[in-house]
């Protein structure tokens, strides 16, 4: 596929630039466009042309960013998610740095906003269509509190996108990103033996990190905007998949492995809310076909290669 | 000794030439094949290779597994082959493509969309694969949920309806619903009110409807009624009286003669979204193309039970 065309004078903001997604978006982006790296953390080894910002995305010390010259785009990655970080602190900053970045946006007339949320805002849920597609409603918080930030950016966005007509949104739903991404599907993924859940099989989409960098890049094509969702390689079957990787299942029933998990993830012995057991319980797969025709979008990596991402540790 | 080296072993000695237990035992087997065949009939693996082929070009996202189906078909050929004996008229009338098999729905234990979908896969020719829509709270059960996705059943909303049949898939819907499943003896074969949503889907995405009536379910189990207050107590939809359960043996339905009626294929135009009483006429005419088939072919049969 050929690389979409970016106009090189202007300088690209990404947030949340020195986590493994971020770092890679980084990397894709800055021989195309200027890319300015804003992060609460250090960015090491970054390439010599990309500057990079420590600061607070919330803070007021961000609007300056926006000050630099020839800012035409806002790639939005950096959303804090901790499991055990304490919801309300966390939610609070979250809300409020998407709310000070949108400000910013908006009076200094940055043209593009592109917001990477994720599929699973619609919610696992026995009564799913088994393809959503991106008018369906975002259930997810109602059975699973650690999700309610997501889903409150996501709409946040969406009412942004209404009200500022004069800058392009796009918001972006990928399925579960597999890759060196420390993220709940790869975590779940590089277990040993991995515990599903007894008598039950979702059908479940994943997508490579690449694939993902690669829709963000077609995204910061002037005149795209809107929502749309992502999806990698044919969906397949949990089981399936955890074969395909070489992995053995641990199957345990759905009331015991809810209890355990409770209990371990109180005694922080893992990183698995227990409520995150229904996304390996039901389906939440996604219809992609719009970024496919608007975004012109298609994944390069197939089932094999995007489940065996998650072993791949050369850029770490 | 562990038992599959004894069984290896019995096997290997099962070859021609043996002695007296070998040869009981290869003829043993020899027979079971032949029942097999029998059962399954001669071109069970052409036909699961049709499907199987089919399946590796269509995508389906809904978890369709063709080795798990070919075993579910094994066990269906019991029921529809023998306990059953299911006597299939029209079925040439089911056109290829995306198609919606509308039928009458009985039988307190909804073995007639089993039945349906054996005489898809062991009478149609080619074979097809039926998928139907099932109760969202099988979605919420272990195995069974699972089991479903492999053998086609998917969840029934209307949207994976239209996925289905915009896949070119036969779709089957009972729009009778829970209602025909547990309506009492007394009231076998006596259509329950229709639903109207098979019919949007069908406008919307010019499907031809197939009216099947199923003959025989509907005298499997003898229901006197519903129990509601044990229903109420139990929290079941319903709780039908049975009788035929307190005899040994008759927890298994009655063995009925099945036979399916399928009738000729109706198509319907017009704007999907129209008022309910605008649908509504058009279901009708599907509900009475269905009891049509029911009346003629009660008419023609001479017992329940052959």
């Amino acid at each position: 596929m050929a690389a979409p065309q970016l106009d090189p004078e202007h300088a690209v903001i990404v947030t949340g630039a020195c986590g493994r997604l971020g770092r890679r978006l980084v990397r894709a982006l800055h021989r195309r466009t200027r890319v300015i790296a804003v992060d609460h953390r250090d960015f090491p080894r970054r390439p010599a042309d990309v500057e990079h910002h420590t600061v607070d995305l919330a803070s007021k010390r961000m609007r300056e960013v926006f000050k630099r010259p020839g800012v035409g785009a806002l790639v939005h990655l950096g959303v804090v998610h901790d499991p055990h970080a304490q919801k309300e602190r966390h939610h609070a900053w979250n809300v409020l740095a998407l709310k000070r970045l949108l400000e910013s946006v908006e009076q200094y007339g940055v043209r593009k906003v592109v917001l990477l949320s994720s599929a699973n805002v619609y919610g696992p849920r026995p009564d799913n269509p088994q393809l959503l597609n991106e008018d369906a409603p975002l259930l997810a918080a109602g059975r699973f509190s650690g999700i309610r930030d997501l889903v409150e950016l996501d709409l946040a966005t969406q009412s942004f996108f209404w009200r500022s007509p004069d800058t392009e949104t796009v918001i972006l739903r990928p399925t579960h990103i597999l890759g060196t991404v420390r993220n709940a599907p790869s975590n779940y993924l590089r277990l040993k033996r991995v515990p599903t859940l007894l008598g039950f099989d979702p059908m479940v989409q994943v997508i490579h990190q690449d694939d993902v960098v690669r829709a963000i890049l077609l995204a910061l094509v002037p005149g795209r905007r809107g929502i749309f969702n992502l999806a990698g390689p044919p969906p397949v079957a949990l089981s399936r998949a955890i074969a395909l990787l070489g992995r053995k299942a641990m199957p345990v029933p759905h009331a015991l492995a809810g209890a355990a998990l409770e209990r371990m993830f109180r005694w922080r012995v893992t990183s698995f809310p227990a409520p995150e057991l229904d996304y390996i319980r039901y389906v939440c797969m996604v219809d992609d076909s719009r970024a496919r025709t608007v975004l012109d979008y298609a994944p390069a990596h197939d089932l094999f290669s995007t489940l065996s991402a998650v072993d791949d540790e050369r850029w770490v | 000794m562990d038992p599959k080296t004894a069984l290896v072993r019995i096997g290997d000695r099962g070859a021609p030439g043996g002695g007296l237990l070998s040869r009981i035992v290869h003829g043993a087997r020899h027979a079971a094949e032949e029942v097999g065949q029998r059962l399954l009939g001669p071109d069970f693996d052409d036909r699961v290779r049709v499907l199987s082929e089919r399946y590796r070009t269509v995508r389906d996202p809904f978890g369709f597994d063709p080795e798990m189906a070919r075993r579910a078909a094994a066990v269906s050929a019991f029921f529809h082959r023998v306990y059953f004996r299911t006597e299939v008229f029209g079925i040439e009338h089911v056109p290829e493509g995306r198609v919606l098999l509308v039928a009458n729905h009985s039988g307190q234990i909804p073995i007639d969309a089993a039945i349906i979908g054996a005489a898809m896969f062991f009478d149609a020719n080619p074979p097809r694969v039926m998928r139907a829509l099932v109760d969202k709270w099988t979605a919420t059960l272990p195995f069974v949920s699972a089991f479903f996705n492999r053998v086609g059943q998917v969840v029934g909303v209307p949207e994976n309806a239209r996925r289905l049949l915009e896949m070119g898939e036969l779709l089957l819907v009972f729009p009778e619903g829970t209602r025909g499943v547990v309506k009492p003896f007394s009231r076998r074969y006596q259509l329950e009110e229709f639903g109207l949503g098979f019919m949007r889907i069908a406008i919307e995405t010019a499907t031809p409807i197939v009216p099947v009536a199923v003959i025989g379910a509907e005298e499997q189990y003898v229901s006197l009624g519903n129990v509601r207050w044990a229903a109420r107590a139990l929290n079941f939809p319903v709780f039908p009286l049975v009788p035929q359960v307190f005899v040994p043996g008759g927890q298994l339905p009655l063995p009925t003669k099945y036979r399916l009626h399928f009738g000729e294929p109706m198509r319907f135009h017009g704007d999907p979204d129209d008022d309910d009483t605008i649908i509504a006429d058009k279901v009708w005419l599907v509900r009475q193309s269905i009891q049509h088939l029911l009346a003629r072919g009660l008419a023609a049969r001479r017992s329940v039970f052959f």
